[in-house]
């Protein structure tokens, strides 16, 4: 029987180095925390505090007797809840031992902003426009966009809480403006608090 | 077995890259349940299981398990031996790296 030469010789491949093999090693850990930095960087108890706060400014602009009244109401919950979830981040990330923008925490900040910021321009010109009334809707359908975005890089139950939030909107600007404030109260306050307390059990605060 | 070859031992134990992943996610995490850890290192339930006893053998990890509601639950922590583990391997990997540049 005839012998069979290869049509290429494959030259043995030497073994890669040590040093490559402890800049792969140390580059798989970094990888493996930064992803799993994604379980940690929303706060389960930073969330139940922002509900707490919007359970509280629902109260307070139920019983205010104009729709602009109640809109200033939620406008100061508004400033107040971001410090808090801010905060609780912070302390999480720190009892973790992670970077605050890591990886995930980088990822989470970039997309959430973006619907943030127009959220924000848009509360501008409706209230210019004396669209007062369609605020409340727009905020938690631009929230939840913002937590849709951001919940891409985050544990799947971020992205669901951004949906029931956007539903939520849909529902504030398809209803009487008097339900905005139990809408924003179901929204903000029990959506924050359901969905707090279930980040907090499962991914560890 | 010497301190150094328990040592070792030990160093071999988490140098696999299931393991080191397990160790490092855990080391991000107050705890981590079996399905976040199997979606995280992408693997089977039958080799995350594997790992993640040989992990619990050697007491760098705890293994806890519950039911929610009547589905069972499995979460993991990392110990602090286990913590110190990861510790030294990253001491090791730096200082290999470092005798390669200062050569």
């Amino acid at each position: 029987m005839a012998s069979v030469t290869p049509l290429h010789r494959v030259p043995p491949t030497e073994p890669p180095a040590l040093h490559a093999r402890a800049m792969d090693n140390l580059r798989f850990i970094r990888d493996t925390m930064e992803a799993a930095g994604a379980f940690t960087a929303v706060s389960g108890w930073g969330m139940v505090a922002v509900g707490v706060i919007a359970t509280v400014a629902a109260t307070i602009a139920s019983a205010q007797h104009s729709v602009l009244r109640s809109i200033y109401v939620w406008m100061a919950a508004a400033v107040l809840a971001p410090c808090v979830m801010l905060w609780a981040i912070v302390r999480k990330a720190r009892r973790a031992h992670v970077p605050l923008l890591s990886g995930p925490g980088r990822k989470f900040v970039l997309s959430f902003s973006p619907p943030m910021f127009v959220g924000a321009l848009l509360t501008v010109v409706l209230y210019r426009a004396g669209l007062v009334g369609a605020i409340p809707g727009m905020w938690l359908l631009l929230y939840g966009t913002a937590v849709v975005a951001g919940g891409a890089f985050s544990v799947r139950i971020v992205p669901v809480m951004g949906i029931c939030f956007m539903l939520a909107g849909t529902l504030a600007i398809f209803t009487p403006t008097s339900w905005n404030d139990w809408i924003m109260a179901i929204g903000f306050g029990g959506l924050h608090i359901a969905f707090g307390v279930s980040i907090a059990v499962r991914h560890g605060g | 077995m010497t301190t150094s070859a328990r040592a070792d031992a030990l160093d071999r134990l988490i140098h696999e890259r299931l393991r080191l992943g397990i160790v490092s996610a855990l080391a991000v995490n107050d705890s981590l349940s079996f399905s976040d850890l199997k979606k995280l290192m992408k693997t089977t339930d039958g080799n995350l299981s594997v790992h993640a006893r040989k992990l619990e053998e050697a007491e760098y990890i705890t293994c806890t398990k519950s039911f929610e509601g009547r589905m069972p639950k499995t979460e993991y922590r990392l110990t602090a031996s286990g913590r110190r583990a990861l510790e030294r391997y990253l001491d090791h990997m730096e200082a290999l790296i470092r005798a390669t540049r200062e050569r």
